[in-house]
């Protein structure tokens, strides 16, 4: 079994269908057929209004001064309280880099295990250009990029040799000793165990001080609009459905006459670039790097998690899934927190007062439950137009 | 000279304790091709497990003790696995990934309530004072400790492939590895054998994470030892060959030896304390582009 993600369907014979159609519709393409035979999903012109108004109103809500109670999870009940705000930024982050995220491992099967590592690359390389040798934000920005391409080239093609499970265990283990050097601290440059703040002296205005909530805030949604988009295009063209018919069957993509390991390494690398922009939008966003919040092993299974919640290979499962995910984790903080909540007897409080408690536990009901996601819980609810 | 033999033992003893961890792993991903991530979480039970037999045992402080504190460490390790065989896997069946995602989830989910339970600040394990003295060899003073991890994975290899040979659950196992469809065609329930592997990696699992806090961390029993100690884990089933027993314990000695002689000979200097485990790595990445099956893999 060359993909590990392809061999988990439910039923053989949709499995088979799906290889059959992938593979048909990989054919037809390269046979010049042109996109004729690709049928469109989702909702087609109604998706796009939808995505278009919800955008509309993520932009323009950092100037809207409404009080919402109990919902919000920042400290304050205010649309537009820079809590509130920091966390929808956050959300945006881990959204974007889990709908790259989806591209490796829900459209390619690949199971990385490593992309904390990328991440972590995005969050440190731009720190140490800020903060140590004192770079403007755009040198530092491309440095960070060419540094996060690189490594991805280079650490792909070696782990992709491995396949299936050892693919994963390699990518593990590269992200690991990345983990390691970061924590060694080498010439100054990660501040190792205690993090490194980021030294704000070189970057723009509008990104430093009380003003820069609203513009960090119109940061991260673009990142994560250009993160889905790149995503999008991706998945939609000959080269996405190659990714497909690898992710279906490596063997039969290989029959067809294609060499899979330079799609693989493709699908590894975009994804892993989105992941390397993340962590500097993070970076900017949260203005300090830790290594345990951004480089250990946990932030690679929170971002597996985000994407499997949602729904494997769905682009818009991994954003929900990102979101949900997110915001679960700092609004049961802030319940955690609450005067009232410490009155609980401790069987009840204890629990509750761990997210990742409350959460592993949400992942397993959804994989026992719902192996769809969220995504196919809405898919399930609305059945598809003949 | 004869600190090198100081270290050679230290680093077999790490060894012992990677393969009382790696060699459950290897059985049940040979076995159902499931990648067990809950096995840190085993371990770290286990651990507590042992820390709070001995935090109310009067007699925690003798041999005796302490042979009560493994048993319970190990049996707690055995039957959180059995349960989660049985609740969580044994649903999943016929979909490998899922099952790995589910043990994911366990291990996020407990060790979240072991945090919430007993806090970040790790706590001690009461042990005889002979485990955590020294014996001196030559000119040399090694951790009795040591001896104690390094007997305790022969004894376990010992066992295994004892069991491994010799039982007729043992054979159900190997058989089962080699071709599971046939062996349920020859009538036999290799949901059982399931169960067992389970079981016995889990007991492993709970021993060493027990030996790990008494020999190599003064003690110390902390929610996420496991996870840190299960990537090493990993590292080592993926060098030996996945579902490989022998290999698993070459590649376990041989991990455990590069990771001590690199921290001693080169982690002295400023900058580089991490590089005993970051040589690790690199023995993996040369390993797998030598042999991408591992050691004693079957080549894929």
């Amino acid at each position: 079994m060359s993909s590990v993600l392809g061999s988990d369907q439910p039923a053989a014979e949709r499995h088979e269908a799906g290889t059959r159609r992938a593979l048909a519709r990989l054919g037809g393409r390269l046979a010049g057929a042109g996109p004729a035979g690709t049928p469109r999903r989702g909702g087609g012109r109604t998706g796009v209004i939808v995505t278009g108004c919800v955008l509309v109103i993520l932009a323009v809500l950092p100037l809207a001064t409404l009080q919402i109670p109990w919902i919000l999870p920042g400290p304050v009940d205010v649309l537009n309280s820079a809590g509130t705000l920091e966390v929808l930024g956050l959300c945006f982050v881990f959204a974007g880099v889990a709908v790259g995220f989806d591209l490796l491992i829900g459209y390619t099967g690949l199971l990385s295990f490593g992309q904390v590592l990328y991440f972590a690359t995005g969050v440190y390389v731009l720190d140490a250009a800020l903060s140590v040798w004192h770079w403007a934000l755009l040198p530092a920005a491309a440095l960070t990029m060419a540094v996060g391409g690189v490594l991805a080239v280079l650490l792909g093609s070696i782990s992709l040799k491995a396949r299936g499970i050892a693919f994963a265990m390699v990518t593990l283990a590269f992200a690991q000793a990345g983990y390691y050097l970061i924590e060694d601290n080498p010439h100054g440059l990660t501040g190792g165990d205690s993090g490194l703040v980021m030294s704000t002296s070189r970057l723009p205005g509008m990104l430093v001080g009380v003003a820069s909530t609203r513009s960090l805030y119109w940061l991260t949604l673009a990142f994560l609009v250009a993160a889905y988009g790149i995503t999008w295009l991706v998945t939609e063209s000959v080269t996405g459905q190659v990714f497909l018919a690898i992710r279906e069957s490596e063997r039969r993509t290989e029959v067809l006459g294609l060499r899979p390991f330079p799609f693989k390494l493709a699908s590894f690398a975009i994804s892993s670039l989105i992941a390397t922009a993340g962590g500097m939008v993070y970076l900017l966003l949260v203005g300090t790097a830790a290594p345990e919040a951004v480089a250990s092993t946990t932030v690679t299974v929170s971002i597996l998690v985000m994407v499997v919640l949602g729904g494997l290979g769905t682009r818009w499962g991994a954003v929900v899934g990102a979101i949900v995910y997110v915001y679960l984790q700092q609004y049961l903080l802030k319940i955690a927190a609450e005067p009232s909540f410490s009155a609980l007897p401790a069987p009840v409080r204890v629990p509750l007062s761990q997210p990742d408690f409350l959460l592993g536990a949400i992942f397993i009901a959804f994989i026992l439950f719902a192996p769809g996601g969220i995504a196919g819980l809405a898919r399930k609810r609305r059945p598809a137009k003949t | 000279m004869s600190t090198f033999v100081a270290i050679t033992i230290s680093g077999l003893a790490l060894g012992s304790v990677y393969f009382l961890i790696a060699s459950g792993l290897s059985l049940i991903y040979g076995l159902m091709d499931v990648l067990n991530f809950a096995h840190g979480i085993f371990l770290t039970l286990g651990a507590y497990a042992g820390f709070e037999l001995a935090s109310r045992l009067p007699i925690a402080a003798h041999a005796a003790g302490f042979l009560l504190t493994a048993a319970v460490a190990a049996a707690c390790g055995a039957v959180i696995a059995a349960m989660t065989e049985l609740v969580l896997i044994r649903p999943l069946y016929g979909r490998p990934v899922s099952q790995i995602l589910v043990t994911i989830g366990l291990d996020l989910a407990l060790v979240g309530l072991l945090l919430g339970i007993y806090g970040s600040n790790a706590r001690v394990i009461t042990v005889p004072a002979w485990l955590t003295g020294v014996t001196s060899l030559g000119s040399e003073r090694i951790p009795n400790g040591d001896f104690v991890a390094l007997g305790t994975g022969v004894a376990v290899l010992a066992a295994l492939a004892w069991f491994l040979r010799q039982t007729r659950y043992g054979i159900i196992i190997r058989a089962g590895a080699e071709n599971r469809d046939m062996v349920r065609a020859l009538g036999i329930n290799v949901g059982r054998a399931f169960t067992l592997v389970f079981t016995i990696g889990g007991a492993a699992a709970g021993l060493a994470g027990l030996l790990n806090s008494v020999v190599f961390n003064g003690g110390l029993v902390d929610p996420s030892q496991g996870d840190q100690l299960l990537i090493f884990a990993f590292i080592v089933v993926v060098i030996g060959g996945l579902g490989s027993l022998a290999g698993s314990a070459i590649a376990a000695v041989l991990v455990g030896l590069v990771q001590v002689y690199v921290s001693f000979y080169a982690g002295a200097s400023a900058g580089l304390a991490q590089l005993g485990n970051v040589s690790v790595v690199l023995v993996l990445a040369i390993v797998l582009l030598a042999r991408p099956g591992g050691l004693l893999g079957r080549t894929a």
